[in-house]
C-alpha cells in the first residue's frame, strides 16, 4: 500500500515537474518583434531647453502612448571628422538627457535618446531624419536665438520633416530645464 | 579671477557653514578683507556665535507672488564693496525671479569674475548628476539642484565629514533644528541607512574628483625629460581603471551607458560597451535600430562598442573583461525573477566569480522603460535568445 503511494507521489511529482519544464520552454521562443512604437522627437541644442517644449512633448508622449526621442544635436568643426567622439558636447547632453528622462520618469513616458552630430544644427537634424522613424516632432521657437535652429531651420524642418511638426512659440511662464553653464564661458561673459 | 574654495557636506547639519565661517576667521585674523555675502543660519545658535565678529553684508528685500517679500544675497552691493575674500552660503539655492541670475551658483561666478575669493557651502544630493542617485537612496529629492562643472571648476573642495550616529546625535540635541522638527526629521530623512548612503556618496565624490585634478595635475606637469614623462603616463595608468558595460540593444541601455560614460569621464579613463548577442537572434527590425542607435551613441562619447556573438553571457563578458583589462563591469539592473528564473544565481554574481580576481561588478538601476525590446541578462538562461 504505502509503495503505491510512493509511485503516485512520484508519478504527481514527474507529471507536475514535466509540465513546469514544458511551460518554461515553451515560453522561451525565438524573441518576438516588439511591436512598432510610436516616437515622438523632441530635438534641441545647446545647454537649454524649453521647459514647455519638454512638457508639451511628454504630454503628447503620454497620450499617445508613445516614446519620447529627445535628441540633442551637436555641430562638429569641419576641421573635425564628422564621426569623431565630441566629449564635451557628449558631456552637455548627457546632463540635458538625464534633466529629460528624469522628467519623463515622473510622468511614466519612456525615453529612447539621441546624440546627432552634424556639421550644422540643420545637417545633424538632416541626419537624424534620414535615420529615425518617428511620428511626431516638437520643437520649441524659443531655440531661435543666438544660437540653435534658427527661423529657416524651422521652416526646413517643416518641409521636410515626414511627420507631424508642433512648432511651440516661447512663453511668459516659459523656464529652463536645465542649464550646464561652464564657469569658465560664465567668466567670460558667453552664454553657451 | 578668485580662488573658489566649497565646503561640500553629505546632509545637513554637518557643519559646512560652521567650517567656512571657522576659515573665514582664520582668514580675517591674517589681515584680509573678509565679508560675509550670505549666511543661513538656519537658527543654529553655534553658527550665528561663529559669525561675531565678521562684517556681514545686509541682505536685500526681493517681492515675490502674493505679495510676500524675501531676504537675498545683495550682489550689486557685494561688487561694489569688492572685499578680498566672500562668504557665500548654500551655493544651490535658486533666487526668485527678477534678480540678476537664477541660481546662486551663478552669482558666485559674477563675484569670482570680479576677482574676489569665494567660500562656499552645498550638499551632495544638490548635484546633479547624483540627483538621481540620492533619490533613489534616500527617497527624497531635492530640486535645487546645481551642474556638477561648479564642483569640478572650484579651486578647492573641502569634505565636512560626520558619521551618521554622530549627526543624529547633533540632531537630537537640538543643534540642527529645532525641537519642534527633531522628530519629522528623525522620522524622514535623518535615518542612519540614508546617511550612510548619503555618506558614501559624499566620499566617493570627492575621491574621485582628486582623482581627477591628480590625473590632470599629473599631464600639465609632465614637462620633464621623456623618460620622467614615461614614467608619469606608467603611473597614471597603473592606478587607473577600464569599464566595460554589459549593454543590449534597448532604449534602457542608454542609461547605464551615460552611468558608465560618466564614471569613465571621472576616472579619465576608456570605456568598452559589450553586447552579448545570442546565436540565435537575427538583427532586424527594432533589434537593428537600436543596436545602430549604440553604435552612433558610442562613436559620439569616443567608446568602443564590441558585439559578441554567444549563448552564454557570463562567460563572454568575463572573457572580454580579461582581454580588454578591464577593472569594472557595470550591468542593468534585472527585473524580479519569475518561475524558475529564482533559483538561477544573478548574473552580478555569477560575473564576479567568472571575471578576475580584483574587477568590481556595479549594478546601475533600471527605470524600466516599456518599449525595451528584451528582457535585461539578468533574467536569461544560456542558450536563450534575447
Amino acid at each position: 500500500m504505502i509503495e503505491r503511494v510512493l509511485v503516485a507521489v512520484a508519478l504527481l511529482v514527474g507529471l507536475g515537474g514535466g509540465f513546469l519544464l514544458a511551460r518554461s520552454r515553451l515560453g522561451r521562443k525565438a524573441p518576438a518583434e516588439p511591436d512598432a512604437v510610436h516616437h515622438i522627437l523632441l530635438p534641441f541644442t545647446g545647454t537649454e531647453i524649453s521647459r514647455r517644449a519638454v512638457d508639451a512633448a511628454l504630454r503628447l508622449a503620454r497620450a499617445e502612448d508613445a516614446t519620447l526621442m529627445p535628441a540633442y544635436l551637436a555641430e562638429v568643426p569641419k576641421s573635425l571628422p564628422l564621426d569623431c567622439a565630441i566629449p564635451v558636447e557628449a558631456n552637455q547632453a548627457m546632463a540635458m538627457l538625464e534633466a529629460i528622462e528624469q522628467r519623463a520618469g515622473t510622468k511614466g513616458v519612456p525615453v529612447d535618446a539621441r546624440i546627432e552630430r552634424g556639421r550644422t544644427y540643420r545637417h545633424a537634424l538632416a541626419r537624424l531624419l534620414s535615420e529615425e522613424d518617428f511620428d511626431r516632432v516638437v520643437v520649441s521657437a524659443g531655440a531661435t536665438g543666438t544660437h540653435g535652429l534658427s527661423g529657416d531651420d524651422l521652416v526646413w524642418l517643416l518641409e521636410r520633416a515626414p511627420a507631424e511638426v508642433m512648432i511651440l512659440r516661447p512663453g511668459p511662464e516659459d523656464h529652463r530645464v536645465l542649464v550646464p553653464v561652464a564657469r569658465s564661458a560664465q567668466r567670460d561673459g558667453v552664454a553657451v | 579671477m578668485g580662488h573658489y574654495k566649497i565646503f561640500l557636506g553629505m546632509a545637513a547639519g554637518v557643519g559646512k557653514t560652521y567650517r567656512m565661517l571657522q576659515e573665514g576667521h582664520t582668514e580675517a585674523v591674517a589681515g584680509r578683507d573678509v565679508v560675509i555675502g550670505y549666511l543661513e543660519p538656519h537658527e543654529r545658535r553655534e553658527t550665528s556665535d561663529q559669525a561675531r565678529g565678521l562684517e556681514a553684508l545686509p541682505r536685500r528685500t526681493v517681492a515675490i507672488r502674493g505679495g510676500a517679500t524675501v531676504a537675498e544675497m545683495d550682489l550689486p552691493a557685494l561688487l561694489e564693496r569688492a572685499p578680498e575674500l566672500a562668504l557665500i552660503d548654500e551655493l544651490a539655492h535658486a533666487n526668485p525671479p527678477g534678480l540678476e541670475h537664477d541660481k546662486r551658483y551663478e552669482d558666485i561666478a559674477s563675484v569670482l569674475a570680479a576677482g574676489i575669493d569665494v567660500f562656499s557651502t552645498v550638499n551632495v544630493q544638490h548635484l546633479e548628476s547624483l540627483n538621481d542617485q540620492v533619490a533613489e537612496l534616500t527617497g527624497v529629492r531635492v530640486r535645487e539642484t546645481v551642474p556638477d562643472r561648479v564642483l569640478a571648476d572650484a579651486d578647492e573642495v573641502v569634505l565636512i565629514d560626520l558619521t551618521p550616529e554622530a549627526l543624529i546625535t547633533r540632531l537630537r540635541a537640538g543643534k540642527i533644528y529645532p525641537t519642534r522638527n527633531i522628530d519629522a526629521a528623525l522620522n524622514n530623512f535623518f535615518k542612519i541607512e540614508n546617511l550612510a548612503a548619503l555618506r558614501e556618496v559624499s566620499l566617493r565624490q570627492v575621491a574621485e574628483e582628486v582623482e581627477s585634478k591628480r590625473l590632470v595635475h599629473s599631464e600639465a606637469e609632465s614637462v620633464g625629460t621623456r623618460e620622467e614623462e614615461r614614467v608619469s603616463d606608467d603611473t597614471a595608468r597603473a592606478v587607473g581603471e577600464r569599464l566595460l558595460a554589459l549593454v543590449r540593444p534597448q532604449p534602457s541601455a542608454q542609461r547605464l551607458v551615460r552611468r558608465a560614460w560618466r564614471s569613465a569621464q571621472r576616472l579619465g579613463t576608456d570605456l568598452d560597451l559589450l553586447w552579448v548577442k545570442p546565436p540565435a537572434l537575427r538583427v532586424e527590425g527594432e533589434v537593428e535600430r537600436q543596436v545602430a542607435a549604440l553604435r552612433r551613441l558610442a562613436s559620439v562619447l569616443g567608446a568602443t562598442l564590441l558585439i559578441e556573438e554567444h549563448d552564454d553571457v557570463v562567460a563572454a563578458a568575463a572573457r572580454v573583461a580579461r582581454e580588454r583589462g578591464s577593472t569594472y563591469i557595470m550591468v542593468g539592473e534585472a527585473p524580479p525573477a519569475k518561475g524558475l528564473g529564482r533559483l538561477r544565481e544573478p548574473l552580478p554574481q555569477r560575473l564576479m566569480r567568472a571575471a578576475s580576481p580584483g574587477v568590481d561588478v556595479r549594478i546601475v538601476a533600471n527605470r524600466g522603460t516599456p518599449t525595451d525590446a528584451c528582457p535585461p541578462y539578468g533574467n536569461k538562461r544560456r542558450g536563450e535568445g534575447s
